[in-house]
């Protein structure tokens, strides 16, 4: 069945898209949104949705309220709607409505916008996944389950309609009948494997402003990625003259001295595809960042080989970002432009600063594969 | 789409109703439509009516009332319309107790919609003409075309709080007859009748005689001004004087027509949330209620009755003040006596014994809105029995904080809150402005500046009706400040006020 409001309700999806879509890029560029990200949606604020009136500034008004306190004692943070003063011949405000636009819709837009074309899929092999989804109550189930207090309200109720609740000492004891439980189903998900291997020069050279650029152009990639692909794990990989795997959190900020050993991340990276990532069963995308400052000619040829013999046979696509450091970009990325450039599962990108992640997500996702 | 009732709740129905006409509640016959949550967020979203004219802010309205439902923060419990017959709907997935303190609070407000005196003039049958509303607006879409349709509702919708929330049914139009008294005061100015010649100057001194032609000279000037006098309904002013097209003009009467059928919803919710939930508190305590259902009542209750420091709940503030008024009538607790009784403990235990109470409170609940209702009966006592306080923002220390419990300033506020529902005040002055067909309109500042970035915006949607530059008359910092919008660009320039 269909209500009359869905008409109503996705013109208003219509309209929101559109206002995402012609913002994109200025998104695209923001950091924040990544820590505004849930689990499977992110909120994006979006400008002049509603519609204006006139109406007082809201810090202007104050109000009435109700409560306990002195006078002079701070209102809890929330208490009061937020809202935004005025000044006269100030521009925008910032009255903004924060939508929330799940990553799958996201990724759609992007793609849009971006004109990326889907990927296409080495491997096609279902591999199905159970997930358990907790729909109801029942009467029965593990004790770990147990929903404590559907199951204390139940013990009151009896207990008061009994005649035995004493208002005086009030205990409440649930017999097994009282007793509540969540309860799920499972549900069966196909799904198609990707892994995404992340790599990052950690070397001096790297700022906080170079790991702030890997930082957001990895969540578009993560995004459009998991649109394409349902199942998606991501390997994380820092290096300056030796390279360990670390998880998420540290990947982004860890800053090491020392010099950069390109080759120590590739042979890890390698190594790891080799025990995990079975070619059969995974679709496989390594992305490095780094400043282009390798520590010699010599491990630049070791990349090389490594990179045509190991690494590309084996994956949907290798991706090398270059990002500007104040110390200058390297040699790097002309090595590999010369070296693999033409081979077609390579994308090189330079990332000269955060206005250059929106054309660079192009370079990465746009062979489609 | 909805169920009527089934067996079960028509039972408990049957009950409820009856509880409540024995306890004196006068209402419309009351339907109850049980829906699901999906529905309900629906109906909702349309403002409780089953059809709307089609509009994307109905889907926003909707998605936000869906997650809320789905994140558990927030659930609708009641929903009523004003109609008769009132329409109320239940949430089918309600547990009995449930459905019995909607339907009592159901008819809490189907008797305050019949009697209050806000309610009098409101459109009974808005059930039928929010359903014609919406067909003329689909048959302008499929004529017009949905983007300029949606963007004239946007542009209209901007203004729709630009009436005149106090008296909706007065018409300020110039009316035929005055024209004829006009014709009279053009003609020359003679004095009066002088039967003998050489007493002329007399019975008609020439200091007379020019202060007459003055008067009317004067009267010519203000005709010529229009409207003659500042117009508070700026839409109904719009709709007799813009240039709109027919479908514009059609659309605007729709959204001013609505704006009218919600503004007394809007001048009483103290009162009529507080009614419903006296009402329902009474009616589930003194007689629906079964002992297995007691918890349940007062999580759900409690629930409604929560108050948080920064916000004024009506339902809290209400049914407090419905009890203190039936316990002060009651008791005797008014008049002269008690007025000027200064004695602490004389009137701490005073109790006459009237009974007068839920007499008293019936009485005004037809007399009173909002306004008047706090202004007769929140007292001093009220206010620190019910730990009311004035807070504002602190600009030094960035956060909200309370300001003030005196009872005088408390009162001032709420009713400076519920003045023009909490809106500021716009008039319309000239709609021939700088003598160039330019439109003028005043806001008539109260100590609480204009929010800056929305006056611009919506005097670019009253400038785009009007379709001659448009400015307003407003003071930000105790300046007086004109901003004017041309249909290109925003200017703004110092006056004196």
């Amino acid at each position: 069945m269909s209500l009359r409001i869905h008409q109503d309700h996705s013109r208003f999806k219509q309209i929101v898209r559109g206002k995402i879509k012609s913002n994109l890029r200025k998104y695209v560029q923001k950091g924040e949104m990544i820590g505004k990200k849930g689990k499977d949606t992110i909120s994006i604020p979006i400008p002049f949705i509603d519609i204006p009136h006139f109406k007082y500034g809201h810090k202007e008004q104050g109000g009435v309220g109700q409560g306990d306190g002195e006078v002079g004692q701070q209102l809890s943070p929330g208490a009061v709607q937020p809202g935004d003063g005025h000044q006269a011949g100030q521009g925008e405000g910032d009255h903004t409505l924060e939508v929330d636009v799940t990553l799958d819709e996201l990724a759609q837009i992007l793609g849009e916008e971006l004109r990326l074309p889907n990927i296409e899929r080495r491997h096609n092999e279902k591999i199905v996944t159970q997930k358990i989804k907790y729909t109801g109550v029942n009467t029965t189930g593990p004790e770990s389950l147990r929903h404590f207090k559907r199951t204390y309200k139940q013990a009151l109720r009896r207990q008061i309609a009994m005649g035995t609740y004493d208002p005086a000492r009030p205990v409440i004891i649930p017999t097994r009948e009282d007793r509540r439980y969540r309860s799920y189903k499972l549900q069966e998900l196909p799904e198609t494997n990707a892994v995404i291997i992340y790599m990052m020069d950690v070397s001096g050279s790297m700022g906080d402003e170079q790991k702030e650029i890997v930082r957001i152009e990895s969540f578009w990639l993560d995004t459009w990625l998991r649109h394409q692909y349902k199942g998606l794990e991501s390997r994380y990989i820092i290096h300056d003259a030796v390279a360990r795997e670390v998880d998420r959190d540290t990947f982004f900020h860890t800053r090491e001295s020392g010099g950069t050993m390109i080759s120590s991340a590739y042979k890890l990276c390698r190594d790891i595809i080799k025990a995990d990532y079975p070619k059969s069963a995974w679709n496989v995308y390594p992305f490095h960042f780094s400043d282009g400052d390798n520590w010699s000619a010599d491990d630049t040829r070791q990349c090389i080989e490594m990179l045509r013999e190991d690494i590309l046979p084996g994956v949907n696509q290798f991706a090398y970002g270059q990002v500007e450091s104040p110390y200058g970009s390297g040699q790097f990325i002309k090595d590999l432009r010369e070296a693999v450039g033409d081979s077609n599962n390579v994308a090189l990108s330079e990332i000269a600063d955060k206005d250059a992640i929106y054309p660079s997500i192009k370079d990465f996702l746009g062979k489609g594969r | 789409m909805p169920k009527s009732l089934t067996p079960p709740l028509r039972t408990l129905k049957e009950e409820i109703e009856g509880h409540a006409r024995e306890f004196g509640l006068d209402f419309f016959d009351t339907r109850f439509e049980v829906v699901s949550y999906d529905e309900l967020n629906m109906v909702a979203a349309y403002g409780g009516f089953p059809t709307r004219y089609p509009h994307w802010r109905w889907g926003m309205e909707y998605e936000q009332l869906s997650k809320g439902y789905e994140y558990g923060l927030s659930k609708i419990y009641e929903l009523v319309i004003n109609n008769d017959p009132c329409y109320a709907y239940l949430l089918e997935s309600n547990s009995d107790v449930d459905q019995k303190l909607v339907m009592a609070h159901v008819y809490g407000h189907c008797d305050f919609f019949k009697n209050n005196f806000s309610f009098r003039h409101t459109n009974r049958r808005m059930i039928d003409d929010m359903a014609n509303h919406a067909t003329r607006v689909r048959r302008w879409v499929d004529k017009i075309g949905v983007e300029k349709v949606e963007d004239f509702i946007d542009r209209t919708l901007s203004l729709e709080n630009l009436i005149d929330q106090h008296a909706p049914h007065i018409r300020r139009n110039p009316d035929p007859r005055r024209a004829e008294d006009e014709m009279k005061s053009n003609e020359r100015v003679e004095g009066f009748k002088v039967d003998r010649e050489y007493m002329r100057g007399f019975i008609n001194p020439s200091e007379f005689l020019d202060s007459q032609k003055k008067r009317v000279e004067d009267e010519k000037q203000k005709s010529k001004k229009f409207p003659e006098r500042p117009q508070r309904d700026v839409l109904q002013f719009l709709l007799e004087n813009a240039p709109l097209e027919p479908w514009e003009a059609d659309i605007l009467a729709i959204i001013r027509d609505e704006a009218y059928y919600f503004a007394p919803q809007g001048q009483t919710k103290i009162m009529n949330e507080g009614w419903a939930s006296y009402w329902h508190s009474t009616i589930m305590t003194r007689r629906a209620l079964k002992d297995d259902e007691v918890i349940d009542y007062a999580d759900r209750h409690s629930g409604t009755m929560g108050t948080r420091p920064g916000s004024l709940n009506p339902y809290k503030l209400g049914i407090e003040l419905w009890r203190d008024i039936e316990d002060r009538w009651n008791k005797g607790r008014f008049g002269k006596e008690w007025d000027e009784c200064d004695d602490l403990r004389a009137r701490r235990s005073w109790d006459k014994k009237t009974g007068l109470g839920r007499e008293k409170i019936f009485e005004v609940r037809k007399h009173y809105n909002d306004i008047t209702f706090i202004d007769t009966f929140l007292t001093a006592e009220f206010a620190i029995e019910q730990k009311l306080f004035v807070y504002g923002f602190n600009d030094k220390r960035n956060s909200w904080e309370i300001l003030d419990r005196e009872f005088r300033k408390v009162k001032n506020k709420l009713l400076q809150q519920l003045t023009n529902f909490g809106q500021p005040i716009i008039e319309v002055v000239d709609g021939n402005h700088e003598n160039r067909g330019e439109l003028l309109i005043a806001h008539k500042h109260d100590g609480q500046d204009l929010k800056g970035d929305y006056a611009r915006e919506t005097l670019r949607n009253v400038q785009s009706l009007w379709r001659r530059p448009t400015s307003i008359i407003t003071r930000y910092d105790n300046k007086g400040v004109l901003l004017r919008f041309d249909g290109q660009n925003h200017t703004e320039k110092k006056i004196d006020l």
